[in-house]
């Protein structure tokens, strides 16, 4: 019994995991200002890391640069909001009627391997290179995670818990809807969460294609094509990109656990 | 109040490995009966569970409850299942999984939450509402299961192996525990087990079912003093006696 404790090793506890981050930051920060100050790598291309975070700083006091991040973050909430709209009901649609996912196997097949990156020049040629063209790309690729994981959290949904509830004499969709969703709410929160990260990708790459307008990535994009090219520029927008995808990350994942503690439970962590 | 007519269940009909779970049985259970139905283990016990319950369409032969014949989920009905765990829902709160089912009455939610709270009371839980089934033991989370079944007022309780995954004493508790809650609420009991001692103990009338296909072999009355009592009532002649018979019918070389 006792035995059995001790060679159970003990997870960190959370300041020490973030202690631990936090730490492995600052030695890749250390790299990167030690080799722009030792002149191991030309400080033209990668300047060092104090600059860049220093850059940052300043930008945040840039109205023009806060325009830029302001139109991003639009294109990102919208482009996940309306992701999650359609994907959710979907995925619930073809993880309950086989018949209908036969039917739209083979087109979804078809279309989840296409990079949405690719369909960039398409779509900018259909519809203009606004807002529009970010959205729309953005709920493309941000769809494939959570429609899989919507259906894949269906699929584990216990029989015995739809039959309980069919045993009071609840109809089909009383049981998709009281049931099998809540039973797969954590996959698609999981999915969600995954669709966040692939929806920041994808509005900061379609503005930089795009090249005009408003953006993080349009920012990045005229850092890079200015004679000489401002390089701590364009690695200040992607500190600040690259700090957003974290952030929501770990927000995302702390919702989780508080929200599905009863999942964890089963799965036998500590909840 | 329940009546079998010549039920027959065929899993996977016409495959060469087609399974035939249940053929000819004949039952018929009187209102406010406590009977337990016994039979050798994979002999189609939860096959006949699932057919009453309205769960899946028996391949032939009829059920009636209340006289109507069961086509989906008869009204008032109610089922426990042995597996706890996996037929409590963990996403919600004991109360409500105790209150879920009363969507289907005419109760607004005040109604729901308060007789949710009467059920959780008659099972011994009444402090119990807030939690989550993962935060209470197994001999819990049946009794919230028992409630949930309970608070819904059902005229007809089918319990399928209720008391099998949990340990000895918790067992008997959850027997005597039914046989308390069956005096306050006027309903007929169906409970499968494959335990002797349980449905002697438990039951006012033992049906015996044979190895798959199953049918009735034997249909005996239990006639113990009441109240029945896990210590006197297990030691009682009687008892020894019809626990020696029915194991005969389990083990398929009868006397009678």
């Amino acid at each position: 019994m006792s035995a059995q404790t001790l060679s159970r090793a003990r997870p960190a506890s959370t300041t020490t995991r973030w202690s631990r981050r936090a730490a492995g930051a600052l030695a890749f920060a250390a790299l990167i200002e030690l080799a722009g100050r030792t002149g191991l790598i030309d400080a033209e291309f990668l300047p060092p890391a104090t600059e860049i975070v220093g850059r940052a700083v300043t930008l945040l006091a840039d109205p023009a640069f806060l325009g830029h991040a302001l139109t991003s973050l639009l294109a990102w909430a919208m482009g996940l909001g309306i992701a999650a709209a359609i994907a959710v009901p979907l995925g619930l649609l073809l993880g309950s009627v086989p018949i209908i996912d036969a039917a739209m196997r083979s087109v979804v097949e078809f279309l989840r391997p296409i990079p949405s990156v690719a369909l960039i020049p398409l779509v900018a040629l259909v519809i203009g290179t606004g807002l529009q063209l970010r959205v729309t790309l953005v709920v493309y690729a941000s769809l494939w995670p959570i429609l899989y994981n919507t259906m894949y959290g269906l699929r584990g949904v216990d029989p015995l818990a739809k039959e309980s509830l069919r045993s009071y004499g609840f109809g089909p969709l009383a049981v998709l809807l009281r049931v099998s969703l809540p039973s797969s709410a954590p996959f698609i929160t999981t999915g969600i969460r995954l669709a966040a990260g692939v929806a920041l990708i994808l509005t900061v790459s379609t503005e930089i294609v795009a090249g005009r307008g408003e953006g993080i990535g349009v920012f990045i994009f005229f850092a890079g094509i200015a004679v000489p090219a401002r390089m701590a520029d364009i690695l200040a927008g992607v500190f600040w990109v690259g700090l957003f995808g974290v952030v929501v990350n770990a927000l995302l994942v702390a919702a989780e656990r508080r929200a599905f503690r009863w999942h964890h439970a089963q799965l036998g962590e500590r909840p | 109040m329940l009546e079998i007519d010549n039920l027959s269940h065929v899993y996977g009909g016409g495959s060469p490995n087609a399974h035939h779970a249940i053929d000819g049985l004949n039952l018929s259970v009187a209102a406010g009966e406590l009977l337990c139905i016994v039979g050798p283990s994979g002999c189609g016990k939860s096959t006949l569970l699932r057919s009453i319950a309205g769960l899946i369409t028996p391949t032939g032969g009829e059920i009636r409850v209340e006289g109507t014949v069961v086509r989906q989920t008869p009204d008032n009905l109610a089922v426990v299942f042995q597996d706890y765990s996996r037929s409590l829902f963990p996403w919600m709160s004991v109360a409500d999984n105790v209150a879920l089912p009363l969507r289907r009455k005419n109760m607004d939610k005040r109604q729901r939450r308060e007789a949710a709270h009467e059920a959780l009371e008659s099972v011994g839980l009444q402090d119990a509402g807030r939690k989550y089934p993962f935060q209470l033991s197994g001999g819990m989370q049946q009794r919230v299961a028992i409630a949930r079944a309970l608070a819904y007022r059902p005229t007809l309780m089918l319990m399928d192996e209720p008391f099998g995954s949990v340990d000895a004493q918790t067992r008997e508790d959850l027997e005597d525990l039914v046989l308390k809650v069956r005096g306050h609420h006027q309903m007929t009991i169906v409970l499968i087990t494959h335990d002797i001692d349980e449905s002697v103990y438990v039951g006012d009338r033992v049906v015996v079912l044979s190895k798959a296909p199953a049918h009735v072999v034997g249909d005996l009355k239990v006639e113990l003093p009441a109240p029945r009592d896990q210590i006197s009532t297990r030691e009682h002649p009687d008892f020894v006696h019809l626990r020696a018979e029915v194991g005969r019918l389990v083990r398929g070389h009868a006397t009678v």
